[in-house]
């Protein structure tokens, strides 16, 4: 099982040079440089613009391009077009800022759409079911941005409170204990609304599961053989039931880099996605690519993690 | 019909329904089991008969709902019993193996793990007398090298030691009775005989009762005393297996018997019964066998014939054999 | 990984006993079997009159805001500015500048621009966005997919054309696909096309995969060995025998793609990337009342849910088709 894992990662290794360069090409080609982005400034010269593409060395060629920048991203050199900061420290401070973002939400995600759509499927065409449908069907089909705005207008006009960004102006100066709980609410509701497409989604999945797991032989043997009802449920068919997601584990860590922008920019949370946001303005190259370079790094990492769990879990797979 | 209270298993009058896109349908029309402790009877008929659905409904384990009827084992009503009850009467006194045993075990599950947890859940053994008892039962049912293949998971076994773990599971607390559906159906010619050699002989240690569901007439003969042969929901003959086999008297055993090609004519025309099972949504008023019963006359189709004596223990529901 | 719902239990238990009694008997087309399937499902029969609707809005709108403008949706009404829905237009308007009827029955925008007059006119162009761009998705989808599944074992030097165009695959799968989108789109010029075909490029991988399975498993069925025996040249074969028979997942992916392409247009939109004035698309409506949310809520609610019920309309329209192909599927390969 080594060899083979050991081959898997070479494999996919090369498949994210490849996609450095795709993505290394694409972007290049489309129109518009960091240098226009600013044309309209009458404070530009025309040396000013000559001097910043050749220190961002937008005047050679492509593959030059593509070697400067790997080497910059492994030196950590790599500068940022829109300020010439370095941007391995800017991506660091805002995935700082997304990851609280993303584990709350995933954790919410996750808790949340197990037990619904295990009951959903126990409960099949009762209400209870057919409710939860519905609104999964919805929750599933509403704009994200929709929703969080609604919801922020009902919060503030009925409340009172601040929702966006990461703490209240003014808390800084505020006791430990509220600042921290300042922080936990600004928290909460980002990912709340974050969390419900995938609360959605994943326990329309989760139920589907339990229904295919509990139409199974297996089962009808658990029952056959006296056990109670709990028992042929959450031991025969759930763990039977679970194997696939412990490989959407995996999958999830993507989510980190190209799951938030809209929410991040509605709630003004400044993190990744914010930043690819902004930069995408901006024309900022180094940047664009980097977390695009990363968001498929991550994504084959989460390939690969999910095919060890898989194997780890599933004995069919782990004694091959 | 033996003496009902002696019997061990009492089906009476059994009607079960399903619940279809096209409404409600019944696939099981009133029929009347019965089996002795000890004996080994079997329920004969082509698929869609609803021999299957009869078995599932004993330990309620159909998906069908019981419409009428009911069921008695040892004297209790297996329809009403508490949940707890069914519970304990499910793998601990009559134990149950299925057609398909490959996909019948659980595949996250160690062989050792699922065999042991009957034991534990009925006989309150510990984990070690647990782990030595099953050891015993792999042993008993033939597969060998029990102490390997207990850590093993169902993948890796065949199909046939897949059939001989379900045994192991379905005798480990000396039931009064096994169900056992189809269980050489899905299995090679060869294994279906050892399979069948090592239920015979489970039985005659154990002295249980086996009702054996089974479309194959060949293993009917060797395997058991009486037979009961269901068409269409209903059971159309019934008796010792010598006797329908011999002297068979419904149209529908008859035709089944001639099918089997004989050994002895090996160029002879194959004969099989005109016509198709009816589609239990779409039941004839009359016989169901009407349409395809080469001796059908007038009260066929107008009215269900009730079970005709033929002899001691010997009926067919046929009109042609009222007298 | 499937998304496949699960079986009714009842017909499940149905089908050893009575599945070869149930198979004689009816004699439909699969077309017309699935159509009695779809039919018994409410919510999905809900969805596709609420598609059908649609689709009469979007032409009619189309028609009415472009050829024959009974409806302008370009038209700046200052003195009429924010009006709530079901107002009157005010009596200080010129006369060319007057909406039909004299009133606004979505209200009017911070331009005083009629809204249902925009919304008719985006109507139209987000369902078309949305049908272009999952064509797109579709004809690469099933070319790859296609490809993959039929001539998989053929090699090209050193790798199979299955390994090549899977790894592809895999490849384009890897990129984080609104990051991409986002990108590209912000960094092309402006324009509705290149949205369409950038959704497209970016969705079609399900398809080609869900293809490929269905191929490979078509294969190996007889009936294409008997086109081939007959000497049907494989073309032939593979559009007019294998895709036909291939298309029922392609189908339920199709139409949840087109509600998925519909809401990535309108958060494109929402952040400013997206089709631009003075064309409507009900995401860019949505984005410019987001300012008015406190003050003019009608500018964001409208679209919104309007958003809300053609996607939920098609979800429901391709989980539907889902289910109903479902057993049929099963019956196939049993």
């Amino acid at each position: 099982m080594w060899r083979f894992l050991a081959r898997t990662i070479v494999q996919r290794l090369l498949l994210l040079v490849v996609i450095s360069i795709v993505s290394h090409t694409v972007i290049h080609l489309a129109p518009g440089e960091p240098t226009e982005v600013d044309a309209m400034n009458p404070m530009m010269k025309a040396e000013d613009v000559a001097r910043i593409r050749k220190s961002f060395h937008l005047d050679e060629p492509i593959h030059l391009q593509y070697l400067h920048w790997m080497k910059d991203l492994g030196t950590g050199e790599l500068k940022s077009f829109r300020d010439g900061l370095p941007v391995l420290p800017k991506i660091w401070e805002r995935f700082l800022n997304s990851l609280p973002l993303f584990l709350c939400t995933t954790l919410i995600v996750w808790t949340a759409s197990f037990p619904v759509g295990i009951q959903a499927a126990l409960k099949r065409g009762s209400r209870y079911d057919r409710s939860t449908t519905f609104f999964a069907y919805t929750l599933i089909s509403i704009p994200g941005f929709f929703l969080s705005y609604l919801l922020i207008l009902w919060v503030v006009r009925t409340f009172h409170l601040p929702v966006i960004g990461l703490r209240t102006f003014g808390t800084d100066s505020g006791s430990g204990i509220m600042r921290v709980m300042d922080r936990i609410w600004h928290l909460v509701i980002p990912s709340l609304m974050a969390a419900l497409t995938g609360i959605a989604v994943l326990s329309r999945y989760v139920r589907a599961q339990m229904l295919e797991v509990l139409a199974q032989d297996y089962v009808r043997t658990a029952r056959a053989k006296g056990l109670d009802e709990d028992h042929v449920v959450y031991g025969h068919a759930l763990r039977n039931a679970l194997l696939p997601f412990v490989t959407m584990f995996g999958l999830l860590l993507p989510g980190l880099i190209s799951g938030s922008v809209i929410f991040e920019q509605i709630f003004a949370w400044p993190g990744l996605g914010l930043l690819g946001y902004e930069a995408i303005l901006a024309r900022d190259f180094p940047v664009i690519l980097t977390l695009n370079f990363m968001a498929a790094a991550l994504t084959l990492f989460g390939i690969l993690l999910s095919d060890l769990l898989y194997a780890l879990v599933d004995p069919r797979i782990r004694l091959q | 019909m033996a003496d009902e209270s002696r019997e061990l298993l009492s089906i009476r009058d059994l009607h079960v329904d399903f619940a279809t896109d096209s409404g409600s349908v019944s696939a099981v029309r009133g029929i009347d089991l019965g089996i002795a402790a000890g004996e080994t009877v079997a329920l004969v008929g082509e698929s869609g008969s609803g021999k299957s659905v009869t078995a599932m409904s004993i330990m309620r384990l159909s998906e069908g709902r019981v419409a009428a009827g009911s069921i008695h084992f040892q004297g209790r009503d297996l329809l009403n019993v508490p949940a707890a009850e069914l519970r304990q009467i499910r793998g601990g006194q009559i134990g149950m193996i299925f057609q398909e045993p490959m996909t019948s075990l659980n595949p996250v599950f160690t062989i050792g793990r699922q065999l042991e947890e009957v034991l534990t859940l009925h006989q309150r053994l510990n984990a070690r007398a647990a782990r030595a008892q099953a050891l015993e039962l792999l042993q008993r049912v033939g597969i060998p090298a029990p102490e390997r293949r207990i850590a093993q998971y169902p993948h890796e076994l065949s199909g046939g030691m897949k059939q001989r773990v379900m045994l192991a599971m379905a005798i480990a607390c000396r039931p009064r009775l096994l169900i056992a559906d189809e269980p050489t159906t899905a299995l090679d010619v060869t294994i279906q005989a050892q399979i069948m050699a090592l239920l015979r002989s489970l039985q005659q240690e154990f002295g249980m009762a086996v009702l054996l569901i089974t479309h194959d007439l060949g293993v009917v003969a060797h395997f058991a005393e009486r037979v009961l042969v269901m068409y269409a929901g209903k059971i159309v003959e019934q008796g010792s297996v010598r006797d329908v086999f011999k002297r068979a008297s419904h149209p529908y055993t008859q035709a089944l018997l001639a099918a089997l090609p004989d050994p002895l004519k090996p160029s002879a025309r194959l004969s099989a019964i005109p016509g198709r099972v009816p589609s239990p949504s779409m039941l004839p008023p009359g016989c169901a066998f009407c349409a395809r019963c080469a001796h059908a006359f007038a009260p066929c189709a107008e009215r269900q014939p009730p079970l005709f004596a033929i002899g001691p223990g010997h009926g067919a529901a046929c009109f042609l054999k009222e007298q | 990984m499937s998304i496949q719902g699960g079986q009714n239990p009842a017909s499940e238990a149905l089908a050893p006993p009575f599945a070869e009694a149930e198979a004689l008997g009816s004699a439909e087309t699969p077309t017309q079997q699935l159509w009695r399937t779809f039919r018994k499902d409410r919510l999905a029969m809900l969805g596709l009159y609420v598609l059908l609707a649609l689709l009469v809005v979007a032409l009619v709108g189309h028609v009415l805001t472009s050829f024959w403008p009974i409806f302008d949706p370009v038209t700046v009404r200052l003195p009429d500015k924010l009006r709530p829905p079901l107002s009157p237009a005010s009596s200080s308007l010129a006369k060319d500048l007057l909406p039909p009827f004299h009133s606004y029955p979505f209200g009017t925008d911070e331009f005083g621009r009629n809204v249902l007059a925009r919304m008719l006119q985006g109507s139209f162009i987000s369902l078309s966005v949305g049908i272009v761009a999952v064509s797109i998705s579709l004809a690469i989808g099933l070319s790859v997919g296609g490809l993959a599944g039929f001539y998989g074992q053929r090699r090209l030097g050193p790798i199979s054309i299955d390994t090549l165009l899977m790894r592809f695959t895999d490849v384009v799968l890897c990129f984080p696909t609104f990051f991409l989108i986002l990108t590209v789109v912000a960094l092309l010029p402006p324009s509705i096309y290149n949205i369409m075909i950038v959704i497209g490029m970016t969705s079609w991988m399900s398809t080609a995969r869900f293809v490929r399975a269905e191929f490979l498993a078509l294969r190996e069925q007889d009936f294409v060995t008997a086109a081939k025996a007959l000497g049907l040249p494989e073309w032939r074969i593979i559009f007019r025998h294998m895709i036909p028979n291939a298309l029922a997942p392609v189908l339920v992916s199709a139409t949840i793609n087109v509600a998925h392409a519909i809401l990535t247009e309108s958060a494109l939109s929402f952040l400013g990337f997206g089709v631009r004035p003075p064309y409507a698309t009900w995401g860019n409506i949505l984005a410019d009342g987001r300012s008015y949310i406190f003050d003019a809520p009608w500018l964001f609610l409208i679209p919104g849910a309007a958003i809300l019920i053609v996607v939920l309309a098609f979800n429901l329209v391709g989980e539907g088709l889902r289910d109903a192909l479902n057993p049929k599927l099963r019956k196939r390969s049993g």
